[in-house]
């Protein structure tokens, strides 16, 4: 039976560098088609990308695009292993560019490398056919990007592309996409484009099904976290999957980290929406048919839906944070009163400086911050001795009233608690995202070979 | 039978997801034997008051049972998501460990099955 492997080098912008090259020394090994994914296009990332390609023609794509691919380019160019990744994000030209420099620097022969665009609804979202689930929203748009899915990804494999880079698409599709150009899957075949979604979706944030995300100490133990190895899924034509990880690594692949993984992010597990696919994980079995070796089965596909997501990114204002800590004999009631003393302070800072408003919230760290909401009564039973970080966090659409929010602890050190020390402070703009769906018929995906 | 009062992660294991202002939690339990107890003891109300201080606008159930798992939804408690949480963590990473946090009866044989599935799983490591 015909099989591909598919390697997993980055599950997210800011994952590990050094994961890619065992995995593909691994899939090396084994033997026989292989293909290496990255993914590392988060929401918010594109936007990023966009607003960095304003001041900079040539930028706009995954700032650690030549890190992550540097270690394995001529491995994978000498042993016919295809690269594909979504961190073309704003500027795909640019990253394929960037790649064929980086293939000359190494010595190597100039890759065969396509790039897929298309995603960009910036100029479609006056159609009357967007729909708008949480409303059209005003304020300036950054960017806006539909999920393609697969299918342009087979056909850039299929014009003999070594590299193929991608804008906003759906996550699974880098690996339904060689599945699709290895097998000849059509667009009706449901099931096997449903295994291919649900292989897609296992390898997609990397480390997550091989022991990131995962570990409880002595309840669920991971072997060498310092080192975790990523995936790689081993799909056959007629839609069977095992998941398990490169050699000689850390982390595993058991029946928790699959199942835990299966769920990730999905809400109604019988309908996952893709741009290929509606796939349905309801009857799916998992069975551990050796250490770090997972087959999963029973992946069924529906219809996909009538549109395409695509995720507006807004101009969001400006995020100003600000950490101070109290430790020894009595430092909860000095925490508590920073807290107060800042609430005080933040309150009358909303009219006077720039009229804005300012949302703000005060978390007293090591009481309780992240499971609470900050008008909660908590931290009731914690001791009043022990080490404790006072966090304000202030949103506005100006800068420098979230900066005067953000100095209000840095003012701490002088006007506050005795024993306060440690302050950082810093201010950050913020993207809003939304999201419209586009009928897919007015987007058309295009496939170039560049060079 | 003697029923024991544990914490959920006694018995379960969990992960959370988010989009947008919503997040999912999986919640699997250690063996076949403790998801009746995930059905029985981990409901929609419940899980709801969980997240009272965070004011969820709803709270959605799904079972499956070939993965000994529910998956639970739980609407508009990320204070906007990510990108308008001025909280430490707007993805809501941490909140899987919220709802481990949820005490459940175990009949007593079933937290043994437990204890010895998550016992041989140490040993094999």
């Amino acid at each position: 039976m015909a099989r591909l492997l598919i390697g997993n080098g980055a599950g997210f912008s800011g994952d590990r560098l050094d994961v890619a090259l065992p995995v593909v020394r691994t899939l090396i090994a084994r033997g026989g088609k292989a293909v290496m994914t990255f993914e590392t296009l988060a929401e918010r990332t594109l936007a990023l990308g966009v607003l960095a390609r304003r001041g900079n023609a040539e930028a706009g794509f995954e700032p650690m695009l030549l890190p992550l691919l540097r270690p394995i380019l001529s491995l994978c160019l000498d042993n016919a292993i295809p690269i594909i990744g979504n961190f073309g994000a704003a500027n795909p030209r640019a990253a394929a560019a960037a790649i064929a420099r980086l293939a000359a620097e190494l010595g190597l022969r100039s890759p065969r490398i396509a790039v897929v665009e298309g995603d960009d609804v910036r100029d479609l979202l006056d159609d009357p056919g967007v729909l708008w689930p949480e409303g059209r929203p005003g304020g300036s748009i950054i960017a806006a990007n539909a999920y393609l899915g697969a299918f342009p990804i087979a056909e850039a494999l299929g014009l003999g592309a070594e590299v193929v880079v991608t804008g906003r698409i759906a996550d699974p599709a880098l690996a339904l996409g060689p599945l699709i150009h290895a097998f000849g899957w059509s667009a009706g075949a449901l099931d096997r484009l449903a295994a291919g979604t649900l292989a897609g979706h296992l390898l997609e944030c990397g480390a997550q099904v091989t022991g990131g995300y995962f570990a409880d100490p002595g309840v669920k133990d991971v072997p060498g976290m310092a080192r975790l190895g990523f995936p790689i899924a081993e799909v056959s034509d007629d839609g069977g999957i095992v998941i398990t990880k490169a050699d000689g690594t850390g982390g595993l692949v058991d029946r928790r980290t699959v199942t835990e993984q299966i769920l990730y992010e999905i809400h109604d597990p019988a309908a996952y929406l893709t741009p290929d696919v509606t796939l349905d994980v309801t009857g799916v079995t998992i069975a551990e048919e050796e250490r770090d070796r997972v087959r999963v089965a029973g992946a069924q596909g529906h219809a996909a839906p009538p549109t395409l997501k695509a995720t507006v990114s807004l101009e969001g204002g400006f995020l100003g944070e600000g950490e101070i800590s109290y430790a020894g004999p009595n430092a909860a009631a000095r925490a508590r009163l920073a807290a107060e003393t800042l609430r005080q302070r933040i309150a009358p800072a909303q009219d006077s400086i720039t009229g804005n408003t300012i949302r703000s919230r005060i978390d007293i760290l090591g009481l309780q911050a992240v499971f609470d909401s900050d008008d909660a009564a908590r931290g009731a039973n914690a001791m009043p001795d022990g080490e404790f970080r006072v966090r304000l966090a202030a949103a506005s659409p100006d800068r420098a009233a979230a900066e005067a929010a953000s100095r209000e602890v840095l003012h701490l050190y002088c006007t506050g608690p005795a024993g306060g020390g440690g302050v950082r402070i810093a201010v950050t703009p913020r993207i809003a995202t939304t999201s419209a769906l586009i009928p897919r018929a007015r987007i058309t995906p295009r496939v170039s070979l560049i060079g | 039978m003697s029923n024991v009062i544990v914490p959920l992660h006694a018995i379960a294991h969990a992960r959370t997801g988010d989009k947008g202002n919503r997040i999912n939690c999986a919640v699997i339990a250690y063996a076949p034997e403790a998801f009746p107890v995930l059905l029985a003891e981990v409901t929609e109300a419940r899980i709801a008051s969980l997240f009272a201080h965070r004011r969820p606008s709803r709270v959605v159930r799904h079972e499956l049972p070939k993965l000994h798992a529910l998956n639970l939804v739980i609407d508009d408690v990320l204070e906007g998501g990510v990108n308008g949480s001025l909280g430490l963590d707007g993805h809501g990473k941490t909140l899987s460990f919220l709802v481990l946090s949820l005490t459940v009866r175990v009949p007593a044989p079933v937290l043994a099955a437990v204890r010895a599935a998550i016992g041989a799983r140490r040993l094999s490591v």
